[in-house]
């Protein structure tokens, strides 16, 4: 796999871009933007092009072969990544020349199926895709007599591509898949310290959505190093997902206010329902089309249908909750795959937990929730505006 | 005013530390092992330290190794003696109390095939020396106790242990881990019959990465790490020359006054505790008088979390920590040393350590006793429900 010295360029594969019909360009444009970004941190210069339909990217200078590939890889909108050999169209018989060699170098282990995908671009070549196939497939076989050829289940697919010039890539790395970051408009993630909100942001993300995301913040109850957490793991987010601006809201009064006026069996549901209120007049402010959120059906107290309906009641703007049938293995599983697990595990913990109460309710009843929220009328819109105005806003990017 | 009360965690350098450093990294950065004139310079540093090192715990200059710190120093001792004398005995005795850096690196050597006893403590922390004759036996060969525990301070009787080992069998090895004892009792190996003596630097105002083990020249001991063979092949790698020096210095200043400075922080340690007593619901679970520590305050405060007070005093410059700050930071943590005295799990999670330093003043610890009167009634208002 690693022929760092030998690849120049990348064939870049997309995923459901080529069926946007009159709107492909957009997301092609942003799908080369989002290229080009990935690649800022990678040591070595690159040219990203857009020539008839295809995406390629060309190394400029030397480059880390791994690295390039890592960044492309945490690029939506990408299924395939495919190392590729660009050479000069010198004639028919230096192309055979160059394939057996490739062969040679690239794929030591030479007792394998294979088979020749040619395709003719450049109609002036003068063979078609049939007659090259042939013709190719028997210069590998005379080369390699321990090769066979199998048409349906090849072991090794050699692409043979006759442009401007002569494209050969046998390799394709899998992408992260999804829709390019931009397409689709920005949505507010409520990241808190744990392992399913950054998830549900890289999934949101995956679907083109950009992220704003906001954090509630109770020192002395959450300490620094909860907060560095949390700005850690939007770093992570922000791998696939672009520079996310992160919110933090200072939480505290509100939380204490709650607590010293509704019962404590509700105090989570309510702290819910005006982190939702205060992250919806955000994500308003900042152009955020939706909420998004960690949650899962029965994970806790505050997310059964009824708690969930008694927090989603509180805002207008759709809410997201992509992990809402995933099973806790299945975003552990996940949160390990994006590399953010490490993170959410660290044990600075939201002390906020003595604001959990032993006993928490399971199936609140809006109507009560309503009343005791009215306990609230003195002092809560008031602690709410300054929460919001004193909010610290970081801008959290790889 | 900012009120640094966790010194047991690390201390602020003193300036001529610092001025010594620079002047070394800066100017004699020779490697002492050089044969030029540089290299001469920099032997000179290690001389000095040797010197001072030496001069105050009466010891010869070929029983000092420096090391990066407690954490090597222990190590060193523990492993590099086990190793060296498994043949007369494989069994080992520590207590229960200890720092990580003996309690895990005895249950390494658990894994090699040696057999280890913990000694219990008492409520104040303390070893019973009864539990300890009763465990020694033919197959000991080493005996680790740490001099002041770092989470509640006691201080263990070593004089009275180094004297129980020795009588019952001379060619027992002692080892006394004092990373938080050194500099704030007086402690003389010899007459005190400890064989190894571990030491940090960044505890008594030096810089971080540096500590030395005293190792009495009649021990059999086997290196953990290989190299250039310094320090006579025990401790192999360039002499950390700034760390060496630094430390030194440290200890020089610190030692001349070190008896006006103890009892002038056994006084505001006193102070203290009386005033943390004026809080409802508060248990103090250091020992006092000569059985603690004249810089270590570790006290309960019931009903609340630890984190959330440290937190809160933070908001108001004061530092101070939440269990050892070595095992702040892993999950589940439960600290040795607080299970053994006896603490429930509730207790556990609502303590604290304050401890002092030379720059502590009475100024300071008002400031911090006004604010816990201030903190402690709002912060016990919101509790788990």
């Amino acid at each position: 796999m690693q022929h760092s010295n030998y690849y120049r360029s990348f064939l870049i594969k997309y995923a459901e871009i080529g069926v946007k019909g009159k709107n492909r360009y957009l997301f092609e444009d942003a799908l080369v933007r989002q290229i080009k970004y990935s690649l800022k941190k990678v040591n070595g210069d690159f040219a990203v092009t857009r020539t008839s339909g295809r995406i390629y990217v060309n190394a400029q200078s030397d480059f880390d072969f791994a690295d390039t590939v890592y960044a492309l890889k945490s690029v939506f909108g990408i299924s395939g990544i495919c190392p590729m050999v660009a050479m000069e169209d010198e004639g028919f018989d230096r192309l055979a020349e160059f394939l057996v060699q490739y062969v040679e170098d690239v794929h030591g282990q030479k007792n394998i199926t294979f088979k020749i995908a040619a395709r003719r671009s450049r109609k002036d070549y003068p063979f078609d895709s049939m007659e090259l196939n042939a013709r190719l497939g028997g210069v590998i076989l005379d080369a390699f007599p321990a090769m066979r050829v199998d048409v349906h289940h090849p072991e090794l697919m050699l692409h043979v591509e006759i442009r401007e010039k002569i494209n050969i890539y046998s390799e394709i790395i899998p992408g992260q898949g999804g829709m390019p970051v931009g397409t689709n408009g920005k949505a507010m993630l409520l990241l808190s310290g744990g392992i399913d909100s950054p998830v549900a942001g890289y999934m949101i993300a995956k679907r083109g959505v950009k992220l704003d995301a906001v954090y509630f913040h109770a020192p002395p109850y959450t300490s620094d190093r909860a907060k560095q957490k949390v700005i850690d793991l939007a770093r992570i987010v922000s791998r696939f997902s672009g520079p996310i601006n992160l919110h933090i809201i200072n939480f505290t009064d509100i939380q204490l206010y709650i607590y010293d006026k509704c019962p404590h069996e509700e105090l989570t549901i309510i702290m819910r329902r005006y982190m939702m209120r205060i992250a919806e007049q955000i994500a308003q402010e900042t152009e955020c089309l939706g909420l998004i959120t960690g949650e899962s059906i029965g994970q806790v107290a505050s997310q059964t249908l009824k708690s969930l309906a008694a927090t989603n009641e509180v805002c207008r703007l759709p809410v997201y909750r992509p992990l809402i049938g995933f099973d806790k293995i299945e975003i552990i599983n996940l949160a390990e795959r994006i590399g953010t697990y490490e993170t959410s595990i660290q044990p600075f913990e939201d002390c906020c937990t003595i604001f959990v109460a032993k006993h928490p309710v399971t199936k609140p009843n809006i109507k009560m929730i309503n009343k005791h929220e009215k306990n609230l009328t003195e002092k809560i819109d008031e602690l709410v505006e300054a929460a919001i105005e004193t909010k610290e806003v970081l801008l959290v990017q790889q | 005013m900012e009120v640094y009360l966790d010194n047991s965690a690390t201390t602020k350098c003193f300036p001529e530390v610092a001025e010594i450093m620079k002047q070394i990294m800066c100017e004699d950065y020779g490697n002492s092992s050089s044969m030029h004139r540089k290299g001469v310079r920099a032997e000179k540093y290690l001389r000095y330290a040797t010197d001072i090192i030496t001069e105050n715990l009466k010891v010869n200059d070929k029983e000092i190794i420096f090391t990066s710190g407690g954490t090597e120093s222990d190590n060193l001792a523990l492993i590099g003696t086990a190793s060296a004398n498994a043949r007369a005995g494989r069994h080992l005795i520590t207590t229960a109390i200890e720092h990580s850096a003996v309690l895990e690196t005895m249950k390494y050597l658990e894994k090699e095939g040696f057999r280890v006893t913990y000694l219990p403590v008492d409520q104040k922390g303390i070893i019973c020396l009864h539990d300890l004759e009763r465990a020694i036996n033919r197959d000991t060969i080493l005996v680790s106790i740490m001099h002041t525990n770092n989470e509640i301070g006691s201080v263990q009787p070593i004089a009275a242990a180094g004297e129980l080992i020795k009588g019952i069998n001379p060619q027992i090895i002692f080892h006394v881990d004092a990373v938080q004892g050194f500099s704030k009792c007086p402690i003389y190996p010899k007459r005190m019959m400890i064989d190894l003596l571990s030491v940090s630097g960044h505890k008594i105002h030096g810089p971080k990465g540096v500590g030395f083990l005293y190792v009495n020249e009649k021990i059999k001991m086997n290196p953990i790490s290989f190299g250039g063979k310094q320090q006579r092949g025990i401790r192999s790698g360039t002499l950390n020359v700034p760390g060496i020096a630094g430390m030194a210095k440290a200890i020089e200043i610190i030692m001349p006054s070190l008896e006006d400075d103890v009892a002038k922080m056994h006084e505001l340690r006193q102070y203290f505790i009386e005033g943390l007593r004026e809080i409802p619901d508060v248990t103090v679970n250091s020992p006092g008088g000569v059985h603690g520590a004249p810089h270590i305050v570790n006290a309960t405060f019931i009903g609340i979390k630890s984190e959330v007070l440290l937190h809160a005093l933070e908001d108001n410059e004061i530092y101070v920590s939440a269990g050892s700050a070595c095992a702040a930071h892993k999950i589940n943590y439960q600290s040795a040393t607080l299970k053994a005295i006896g603490l429930s799990k509730d207790m556990m999670s609502g303590t604290i350590r304050f401890s002092f330093s030379n720059y502590t003043s009475s100024a300071e610890l008002n400031f911090t006793l006004q604010k816990l009167y201030d903190i402690i009634p709002m912060l016990r208002k919101y509790v788990k429900k």
